[in-house]
């Protein structure tokens, strides 16, 4: 018997990062150790973390009692292995994105380096304890620290109007869906005030209140990870924060909403019904379809990816629709298929877009813009980031051989059998749901082209970008650990799988592993090897010889006849950078084909302008469709409401003594 | 009600005189007058309360009706007249409501709270579990004088006579609060006044008057 029991180290990881939060408060403008220091130190703390969860995996849960809280009314943890795989994405992901960050954060920006320190390690720790919480009360307060700690890193530059107002509406969208995830406990414990997650497991609901408490979860955890329609904060908050925090945002956080999904959709609420997962398709389709078409209109590198994040998260929430859609017809099989596509996909995403994110950030620092039609040929001056985050773009356009290409593999496979279903509509619609898959993999691969290309490729579009520098070693050393982890993830498909199978046999009560390993660790076959399979190593293998071998043959038969030439000159004879496509004529077929999902406003010029000028504005027919009309209705409320507030006091005296006499009179015994 | 002993008689004569007191401030008009009626208010209080000690003979009880002499009758009226004094605010008070009126207002105050109360002082066993009618009634009284006035100092004066009567119904209902309660409270109410008597200097420093119909002004928009 170990002295340390998994448990006890992962909560030990959550009170060290506290820890090292509040040593930055020590000396906050310590700017050495803090980020020499410090931040390295909770990289340290992320990898103890990951490493724990990775050899828990496969154990039997294990619970803990933390009497802290209100008397009587103690923290119940648990780690089993549902949550041993979101703490292994959430430790792994933080350790690349803390050692980045490391090197990122620089004298004099915002706020003050110690308070950072704390805000961001307050945030990892209260990850954690999301994760390992075991009763709603537990739960709630690690998931609003992680809201609150989240929110003042993204109004770090709070000097800003707007960052202030994407703040704003991240802590309102993150309220309103806390409340309803409140709610769903609230449903799920059915009265018997129960709070605990046991408790909760045991009760069984009526199919009327299970679905209230599975579409509460539904909307509260989809606020949190950017479902439609309470997606609007996303766009917004992404760009404003630092990039390591809209790393950690984008890639993790979104991340324990899904986890709060599974938990409740698959652990708590007992058994699923059919429809639940026709509902969490149909909004995981929206949710993907909007974010990639919107990705790939967007002129700001942060934004492009916030709505790329928006479209992962749409295409989890197919994924969990599609296994809760197999488990509820008892096919558990292929329900574990989709659930490995869904926690696969998971651990992906938190790489590549971590990855990006981060790349983002060294952009920024080099360049201090990031505006895409400012940038260009960046990977002359910044070859490091930019090969790192070919490795990310690679992986976020679904190909092989990284790691988003499995994950959607995957899912592709789970939809090829839904005409299996014992439902004559389903079997019918469900595969039109998979060619939407389709069609948003490409798209996505559109929006991550014009990502690449832009930044990176072509000639610079401004003289000042030829000052840029690469990144620092912090940030190499970040980058490549998220490259490596996409890279591993991308071709050892099978092991990871073995890895995670522990979950979905939890969730499912039978995994893949079995299926999965039977062929080895270097073929990937899901199901059997005649149907599909993939060989992720093999096909790395052929790629790099193919394209050494063309480097090769080209350096052998045009040896010296070769000349250089500017960027994508395409043979013109006068070919400036400003000739180039811009983001946004790159994304104009896909702005016209689209065109009714989008709400543009577009500036043409005439013949008599002075200064002929041509501009689009790209905005979401949600926020005035939705948005602003519920804006204006509670402004109308609350002005009815000030009409009580006429500011005398013999009034307000009044109204406090007639709820007296009324409450005497009423309550008389 | 033949064979009432004689502590009871007391007690309800000061009960009643309590009342009697909340009256009359209700429809005093002169702020000195006010305050004074105010001491006199809270020195029947202490009597009272020192009577329920003897008969009882509850030692915290002494302890509480010593605490309300000096502080009731003798220091918060002290503090207000100083206020007065200093703010020179020796004028009429101006109701919002004419006092007929909340006399009126004033006597179905205390049909409800008689009605309220004889319930629950049917359940109590004290010998003074008759005067909890009154105690609500003074409570309701001293709320009323803070909504019809509209000067400041009556006012507070109204919130300290509140707090007399929430005592009398401590007193009356369960031989008083536990100790560490009532000093509490008592702290609040002396600190309490110390705050308002600030704000006063404030509030005539920004408005140069002491009407709080000035402070209609501070609202949103």
């Amino acid at each position: 018997m170990p002295i340390l029991l998994p448990i006890d180290v992962l909560l030990l990881a959550a009170c060290a990062w506290l820890a090292v939060g509040f040593a930055g408060i020590l000396a906050p403008r310590n700017f050495f150790f803090i980020s020499k220091i410090l931040f390295p130190l909770g990289a340290a703390v992320a990898v103890l973390a990951g490493l724990t969860s990775l050899r828990f995996l496969g154990g039997a849960a294990e619970t803990a009692v933390l009497a802290i809280g209100l008397p009587g009314l103690p923290f119940h943890l648990r780690l089993d292995n549902l949550t041993a795989v979101f703490a292994l994405l959430v430790g792994f992901a933080a350790a690349g994105i803390s050692i980045f960050a490391a090197g990122y954060f620089r004298k004099g920006e915002g706020t003050a380096p110690g308070l950072m320190c704390l805000q961001y390690h307050v945030f990892l720790a209260s990850m954690l304890l999301v994760l390992l919480a075991d009763d709603a009360y537990a739960f709630m307060v690690a998931w609003e620290c992680m809201a609150l700690s989240s929110f003042f890193l993204v109004t770090t530059e709070h000097r800003h109007a707007e960052i202030r107002r994407a703040g704003y509406l991240y802590l309102l969208i993150a309220h309103v869906g806390a409340i309803a995830i409140l709610l769903s406990f609230g449903v799920m414990t059915a009265g018997s005030g129960d709070y605990s997650f046991a408790g909760m497991r045991a009760q069984q609901l009526s199919s009327f209140w299970a679905s209230v408490a599975f579409l509460l979860a539904l909307f509260g955890f989809g606020a949190k990870a950017g479902l439609l329609p309470v997606h609007v904060w996303l766009p917004e908050a992404h760009p404003a924060a630092p990039s390591p925090v809209s790393a950690m945002m984008s890639g993790v956080m979104l991340k324990t909403a899904i986890y709060g999904l599974l938990r409740v959709s698959f652990d708590l609420v007992g058994s699923p019904i059919w429809w639940w997962g026709v509902v969490a398709m149909t909004v995981g389709l929206a949710t993907a379809v909007f974010g990639v078409l919107y990705s790939t209109v967007q002129s700001d590198m942060k934004r492009l990816l916030a709505y790329s994040s928006i479209e992962n998260i749409g295409l989890l929430a197919v994924a969990l629709g599609l296994a809760l859609l197999f488990h509820a017809y008892r096919m558990d099989g292929l329900a574990a298929l989709a659930m490995t596509a869904l926690l696969y996909h998971c651990l992906a995403h938190a790489g590549f877009k971590s990855l990006l994110f981060l790349c983002t950030g060294s952009v920024l620092h080099a360049t201090k813009e990031r505006s895409l039609g400012k940038l260009g040929g960046l990977i002359h001056r910044m070859p490091w980031v930019a090969w790192l985050a070919l490795a990310g773009v690679i992986a976020s356009a679904g190909l092989p051989p990284l790691s988003g290409f499995v994950s959607e593999w995957l899912l592709l496979q789970a939809f090829l059998f839904s005409p299996g279903l014992p439902h004559s509509w389903l079997n019918m619609v469900v595969p039109v749901a998979a060619a939407v898959v389709a069609l948003v993999a490409a798209l996505a691969g559109f929006a991550m082209v014009k990502f690449y290309g832009i930044v990176f490729l072509g000639q610079m579009r401004e003289e000042a970008l030829k000052e840029a520098q690469d990144a620092g070693p912090w940030e190499r050393a970040g980058l490549l650990w998220l490259a490596g982890l996409t890279l591993a993830l991308g071709v050892l498909p099978s092991t990871v799988i073995g890895i995670i199978d522990a979950a979905t046999a939890q969730l499912l009560g039978t995994g893949l592993a079995e299926r999965v390993e039977e062929h080895g660790w270097l073929l990937l076959a899901p199901i059997t090897p005649e149907r599909a399979s993939y060989q992720p190593l093999i096909f790395l293998v052929v790629i790099v010889a193919a394209g050494l071998l063309g480097r090769i043959l080209v350096r052998r038969l045009y040896h010296g006849r070769g000349r250089r030439t500017a960027a994508w000159d395409c043979g013109y004879v006068f070919q400036g950078p400003r000739a180039q496509d811009t983001a946004e004529g790159f994304s104009q077929p896909i702005r016209r084909i689209f065109e009714p999902m989008f709400r543009m406003e577009r500036h043409f010029p005439t013949l008599r302008d002075e200064k002929p000028y041509y501009s689009v504005k790209v905005e979401d027919h949600l926020w005035h469709w939705l948005y602003l009309p519920l804006a204006r209705l509670v402004n109308g409320i609350s002005t009815l409401i000030t009409a009580l507030q006429g500011g005398r006091i013999a009034i307000y005296l009044l109204y406090s003594f007639l709820t007296l006499i009324v409450l005497l009179l009423v309550a008389r015994p | 009600m033949t064979d009432v002993p004689l502590s009871a008689q007391l007690i309800n004569l000061f009960a009643s005189v309590i009342l009697l007191l909340a009256f009359a401030m209700l429809a005093q008009r002169r702020v000195l007058t006010l305050i004074n009626l105010f001491a006199l208010q809270g020195l029947t209080l202490a009597l009272s309360t020192l009577v329920v000690a003897v008969t009882t003979g509850q030692t915290h009880l002494y302890w509480s009706a010593g605490l309300t002499l000096a502080l009731k009758a003798v220091l918060l009226p002290w503090i207000l007249h100083r206020l007065v004094r200093r703010l020179e605010v020796k004028w009429d008070v101006e109701p919002l409501i004419k006092v007929p009126t909340t006399m009126l207002v004033g006597i179905a105050l205390v049909i409800i709270s008689f009605n309220v109360a004889l319930p629950i002082s049917q359940l109590s066993s004290t010998v003074s579990r008759g005067t909890l009618g009154i105690a609500l009634a003074s409570v309701m009284l001293a709320f009323l004088m803070m909504i019809t006035r509209s000067k400041a100092i009556p006012q507070v004066v109204g919130f300290l006579a509140m707090e007399n009567g929430l005592f009398l119904a401590a007193t009356s209902a369960t031989y008083g609060m536990p100790m560490v309660v009532e000093l509490g409270i008592a702290l609040d109410v002396l600190v309490g006044a110390i705050i308002l008597g600030v704000f006063f200097f404030q509030i005539r420093e920004q408005f140069d008057s002491l009407d709080i119909r000035n402070l209609e002004k501070l609202k949103e928009r």
